[in-house]
């Protein structure tokens, strides 16, 4: 009898074990998906750009810079081979000169009429929001991940299979904290 | 996010067996009273009505829908802004594949999600909604129909909507047996005596009973789906007010859907056939009233995760349960709105927004910053001693020396 109930207990305990590995294991591979998924985007916006630079030369000859500064930003965020935060940098030194790209075109209404050039502006800031969207959804999925690694009872589970901590994909742009304003 | 998905579906789980349960009852009882000993074969009967429909209903369900809400199917070059927006919400939503977008001609605006599962979802948007939302707006919407996606609302809301239908049917079909047939069998079996008047009278109760019950739990069900995709999408989008400006738009116009029929109404966004009836949202209503939703909505102020949703639901309906899931909010965490509608420095919106700012001063405006972010900007004549934020309900008093 005390037997039995011992044995109870030991299947009890290792399916508890077996379901929390499981989450893990889980969220650990949620946040691989997710970080695929902003790679894809980011290789989509690399491919966009040249399009764009392209379709904005012949009407922006003045902006030269600009049009520098992002030829130059793509390279450098497509030769960049280090870690989550590497990327995250030199891909948000890209977006910001890209904004910077699509601010000056205000001041250039033949372009601003230009079909290839809207169809472009439309596909690159939804690319954009594709970009901050999986970076949502892949931060969301480390924080679960690393929850559950520093969080007990998980994290004995966590540390005995040398489970490791996510990197955040972190935005330095301070205009995107910026809180909104209500006027009435 | 899996959590309450889990959470979700085992809550599924419960009514569905318990609508199961209600619908094996009936069966059974109904059969015993027509003709005592046939029981078996009542439910058996119930069984099979009920196995035909869900078999239709899960791998034809989505195509009968779209086809009775006509709606048709775009390519990315025919509305590439919709497609974006799909694209994105999915990716926020973490679906393995975007849904397939669907186009409804008509003028009225809505949207609705179907599909079995993720792998086969589809969204459809009316023509009106397209014309009637900007961007923002219209993210919040796709985002709340793939909220339903995200949870598995579609099937089990399918499932529950099978059952029910199966025992408003054999309620019929027993109600007619009985008033045209019932007389008969009685006198042919005298023998069965007190037994079966016992059964008669239990059927009579339970046919009366059952499909009302069963309307009531499909209702509350769908009720509750309908908040917890409002959930999604602000968490989603990271932008409640989206979804908020959204809903007051679509409460405002007053074009009906002409294609929505009692049985397709719940799967929209906005109660199709409850247009123009606003607050009227009660226990016979698959959609919470609209009014309590953009409330709940717009006084998330600047969070956007689960939990404030669920703190703002209970802030603003005054129940003391909310609507998340207990497993899902243990784990859920507070999250900051982004705003993709906040300007960029240096962009043309903020310049303009200086601007005024400048003016509003020049009139002796008086400017109050909320903790949410929220800056409260009011006339010096405005007499009152205190004033709440439009965002989070915070309450400000008003210092007589800045009047």
């Amino acid at each position: 009898m005390i037997f039995l109930a011992f044995l109870v207990v030991v299947v009890v305990a290792a399916l508890w074990v077996m379901g929390m590995y499981n989450g893990l294991v889980r969220s650990r591979n949620e946040v691989r998906n997710s970080w695929g998924q902003i790679d894809v985007q980011l290789k989509r916006r690399h491919d966009l750009i040249p399009n764009l630079v392209e379709a904005v030369k012949g009407y922006m000859g003045h902006e030269r810079n600009t049009l520098e500064a992002v030829t130059k930003a793509r390279q450098q965020a497509i030769q960049v081979t280090g870690d989550v935060a590497e990327r995250a940098k030199a891909e948000n030194l890209l977006s910001q000169t890209l904004r910077s790209l699509f601010a000056v075109a205000e001041a250039y209404p033949d372009l601003k009429a230009n079909q290839n050039f809207l169809a472009l502006q439309e596909e690159l800031s939804s690319t954009e929001n594709k970009i901050s969207f999986a970076r949502q959804y892949y931060n969301d999925a480390v924080m679960r991940l690393n929850n559950k690694i520093q969080m007990f009872p998980s994290n004995v589970i966590a540390s005995s299979f040398a489970f490791q901590m996510e990197k955040f994909f972190e935005v330095e742009a301070t205009a995107e904290r910026q809180a909104p304003e209500v006027k009435f | 996010m899996w959590e309450l998905v889990r959470a979700n579906q085992r809550r599924a789980a419960t009514l569905v067996v318990l609508m199961a349960a209600l619908l094996f009852v009936l069966g059974y009882t109904l059969a015993e009273a027509l003709a005592p000993g046939a029981g078996a074969g009542g439910l058996f009967v119930a069984c099979l009505v009920w196995l035909g429909l869900t078999l239709v209903s899960y791998y034809q369900g989505d195509s009968i829908f779209l086809a009775l809400a006509r709606a048709r199917r775009i390519e990315k070059r025919d509305n590439a802004v919709l497609f974006n927006v799909v694209e994105e919400m999915s990716i926020a939503a973490g679906l393995p594949k975007p849904p397939d977008v669907y186009i409804i001609d008509e003028a009225a605006p809505n949207a609705f999600a179907t599909g079995r599962d993720p792998q086969h979802a589809v969204v459809a948007v009316t023509a009106g909604l397209l014309e009637t939302l900007d961007r923002d707006e219209l993210q919040g919407v796709v985002a709340h129909e793939l909220g339903h996606v995200a949870n598995r609302d579609v099937l089990y809301m399918m499932m529950v909507g099978v059952m029910m239908g199966t025992i408003v049917l054999l309620a019929d079909i027993g109600g007619r047996t009985f008033f045209w047939g019932g007389g008969r069998r009685r006198t042919s079996s005298r023998s069965g005596g007190q037994a079966q008047l016992i059964m008669l009278i239990v059927a009579i109760v339970l046919m009366i009973l059952a499909p009302l019950v069963a309307q009531l739990i499909y209702l509350a069900i769908s009720r509750r789906r309908e908040y917890l995709a409002d959930a999604s999408s602000a968490m989603y989008t990271r932008y409640p007010d989206g979804l908020a400006s959204a809903l007051e738009k679509i409460s405002h116009s007053t074009a009906k859907l002409t294609v929505a029929t009692r049985a397709t109404a719940p799967m929209y966004t906005v109660n199709p056939l409850e247009v123009g009836q606003r607050g009227l949202a009660d226990l016979s209503s698959t959609h919470p009233p609209i009014s309590e939703r953009i409330r709940i909505l717009r006084s998330m102020g600047a969070g956007a995760g689960l939990r404030n949703y669920d703190e703002a639901f209970r802030r603003v309906t005054g129940r003391p349960v909310g609507v998340v899931p207990f497993r899902a909010l243990a784990s859920a965490e507070q999250r900051t709105a982004v705003l993709p509608g906040a300007p960029q420095a240096g962009s043309r919106l903020e310049r303009v927004r200086r601007t005024t700012d400048m003016l509003w001063r020049l009139n002796e405006y008086t400017f109050v910053a909320c903790a949410c972010g929220t800056t409260l900007k009011f006339p010096g004549a405005y007499v009152g001693r205190e004033i709440a934020c439009p965002h989070c309900g915070t309450v400000h008093t008003i210092q007589p020396s800045a009047a």
